[in-house]
C-alpha cells in the first residue's frame, strides 16, 4: 500500500516518530482512529475512514516528538483552523494529505436492509458487501455520507505533503445550501416543528462538541455545573435547543463545514443545517473572507433588521 | 398566560439598554413624561456588545415574550467599536432564531441615543404592541432556568 510505504519512509527519514491514522475497528470492516508508534503495516486507509483526526492533535502535540497525521481534504481545513487559533503546535505535526473519494456510511448500507455484514470490499464504483447470508453489491454513490454529497472541495490546505491528489474524486451532488434554503422557505411553525422533532432527539452525549475542530475551548459553558446546562434536561423534551443554538453560535464564522457533527450524532440530528445557515448568512451579508466574521466589522454592515424585513419564505 | 386584573395578556419584555445612550434615553423619556409600557423590563449593560447571545436566550428561557436590545447609534459607541460587533452578532443570532421558528418580531435591535427619549418611548410602545399581538412565547422556555 502506497500510504504505508510513504509513512515508513517519512518515519525512517525522521520527519515524525509516531503516526496518527486509522486502524481496523471492532467489526473487522470498520475503522477507528488510532496512534501508531510501530507496526505501521496496520495503518488502514480506505473508504470507511470517515473520522476527522485533527482534533486529537490538541492533546497529541502537547507530548514530545512529532506526529505524522493523515488528513483528508475536509480534515485539513480543520487542522488549519486549529493552527490559526493556536490550539495545536503545528511544528509538531507532519501533515500528510490523503486522497478522498467520499466516505461510506455503514448505517446507509444497513438502511438498505443488508444485515449481518462481515466485510465491505470496494471495486471502483460498486461495493461488495459480504454478509452472513451471502454477497450483495451496492452502488458506492448511494451509501456515501451526507457530508460527502455536499463536499466543500477536495483540495488539501496547509499540508506538508499531499499523497496522490489525482485519486481524489468530486462527490458533490447536492448544492451545499439546498437543505438550508428548503427550511427557510417554510413558515415559522413548520420550521419550529422540524427543529423540535430533531432537537428533542438529542441525548446530550456532547459528541458533536467533542468532535468539532472549532469547538476546542479549554473551559466550556456546557461543562459548567452552575450554568444549569451541563446535563440532559429531564423536565421537558425540548430543552436541548439552547445547547445547539449556543454551540452553533460559538462556531459561527469559524465552522469549516466538515460535517463531523452530523456524522457522529447517534440520533442523526442534521446539525450541519445549523452551521450552514450561519455560513450562508455570512456569505450573503459579509462576503466569504478569510477572517472569522464575528471578529471584525465594517462601518456599513447590514442592520439586524434585515432579518425583520425578510418576508415569509425568504431565500 | 400572565394576565392583569382585566383579563388582558401582560407579556414580559426584556430590554437590554446600553448605559451611555439608550439607558439615558429611557431616563429622558421618563423625565419628559413619555409613557411606555410597564411590561418592558430594562436591564442596564455597559455597552450593547456586553450582551452575550446567551443573555438573549436565557431571557427567553426564563419566560420573556420579546427581547429588545438598544444601543448607541453605530459610530457613536462610548467604547468606539462595541456596537459594530453587536450589529453583526445580533444579525446572525436573530437570523438563526428565525430559522429555528421563533417569530422574527420577538427580537429587535434599535439604536437610541441619549437625546432620543421620544424614540425610546415610541420604540417600546411599538415593540410591546407587536408582542401583545403575538402572545406568549413558549418556544424557548426552559423549566430548568425558572
Amino acid at each position: 500500500m502506497q500510504i504505508t510505504k510513504t509513512i515508513k519512509k517519512l518515519v525512517s527519514e525522521g520527519k515524525a516518530d509516531r503516526v496518527f491514522g486509522w486502524k481496523k475497528g471492532e467489526l473487522g470492516f470498520d475503522t477507528e482512529p488510532a496512534l501508531f508508534t510501530e507496526d505501521f503495516d496496520s495503518v488502514v486507509y480506505n473508504s470507511l475512514c470517515g473520522a476527522n483526526l485533527c482534533k486529537y492533535m490538541i492533546n497529541e502535540t502537547k507530548k514530545d516528538g512529532t506526529v505524522l497525521l493523515l488528513l483528508k481534504p475536509c480534515d485539513s481545513r480543520g487542522l488549519q483552523l486549529l493552527t490559526k487559533e493556536h490550539r495545536v503546535r503545528r511544528e509538531k505535526i507532519y501533515a500528510l494529505g490523503v486522497p478522498c473519494r467520499g466516505k461510506i456510511d455503514v448505517d446507509k448500507i444497513s438502511d438498505k436492509g443488508i444485515k449481518g455484514m462481515i466485510d465491505i470490499q470496494e471495486n471502483g464504483d460498486t461495493l461488495t458487501v459480504v454478509t452472513l447470508y451471502g454477497e450483495q453489491t451496492v452502488p458506492r454513490q448511494d451509501v456515501l455520507y451526507e457530508k460527502c454529497l455536499s463536499c466543500v472541495g477536495k483540495e488539501h490546505v496547509g499540508c506538508d505533503e499531499v499523497l496522490s491528489p489525482e485519486l481524489s474524486e468530486d462527490t458533490t451532488v447536492n448544492d451545499r445550501f439546498a437543505g438550508v434554503t428548503a427550511l427557510e422557505e417554510k413558515n415559522p411553525e413548520a420550521r419550529f416543528a422540524f427543529w423540535r422533532s430533531q432537537l428533542s432527539k438529542c441525548i446530550r452525549c456532547n459528541a458533536c462538541r467533542n468532535v468539532c475542530p472549532a469547538c476546542s475551548c479549554v473551559k466550556c459553558i456546557f461543562d459548567n455545573p452552575s450554568s444549569g446546562m451541563d446535563s440532559k434536561a429531564n423536565a421537558d423534551d425540548f430543552e436541548e435547543n439552547l445547547y445547539h443554538i449556543i454551540r452553533s453560535f460559538h462556531v459561527c464564522g469559524r465552522c469549516t463545514d466538515c460535517g463531523e457533527c452530523s456524522r457522529v450524532c447517534p440520533e442523526k440530528i442534521p446539525l450541519h443545517l445549523l452551521n450552514r445557515k450561519y455560513i450562508k448568512d455570512i456569505h450573503k451579508l459579509y462576503g466569504d473572507g478569510d477572517e472569522a466574521a464575528l471578529l471584525t466589522f465594517t462601518k456599513d454592515d447590514a442592520e439586524p433588521s434585515v432579518v425583520y424585513e425578510r418576508g415569509e419564505g425568504h431565500a | 398566560m400572565p394576565m392583569n386584573e382585566n383579563g388582558e395578556f401582560t407579556p414580559l419584555i426584556v430590554a437590554f439598554c446600553c448605559n451611555w445612550c439608550s439607558y439615558a434615553g429611557a431616563d429622558l423619556a421618563g423625565s419628559g413624561r413619555l409613557a411606555y409600557p410597564a411590561e418592558v423590563k430594562i436591564i442596564r449593560v455597559p455597552c450593547s456588545c456586553r450582551v452575550n447571545p446567551t443573555f438573549i436566550l436565557r431571557a427567553f428561557q426564563k419566560g420573556a415574550d420579546g427581547v429588545i436590545l438598544a444601543g448607541c447609534h453605530p459610530g457613536d459607541c462610548h467604547y468606539s467599536t462595541g456596537n459594530y460587533y453587536t450589529r453583526r452578532r445580533m444579525t446572525l443570532l436573530f437570523s438563526m432564531l428565525e430559522y429555528l421558528g421563533i417569530e422574527k418580531e420577538r427580537t429587535r435591535v434599535e439604536w437610541i441615543s441619549a437625546a432620543e427619549g421620544a424614540k425610546f418611548a415610541a420604540t417600546m410602545n411599538d415593540f410591546a404592541a407587536k408582542i401583545h399581538e403575538l402572545g406568549e412565547c413558549k418556544r424557548l422556555e426552559d423549566l430548568r432556568c425558572k
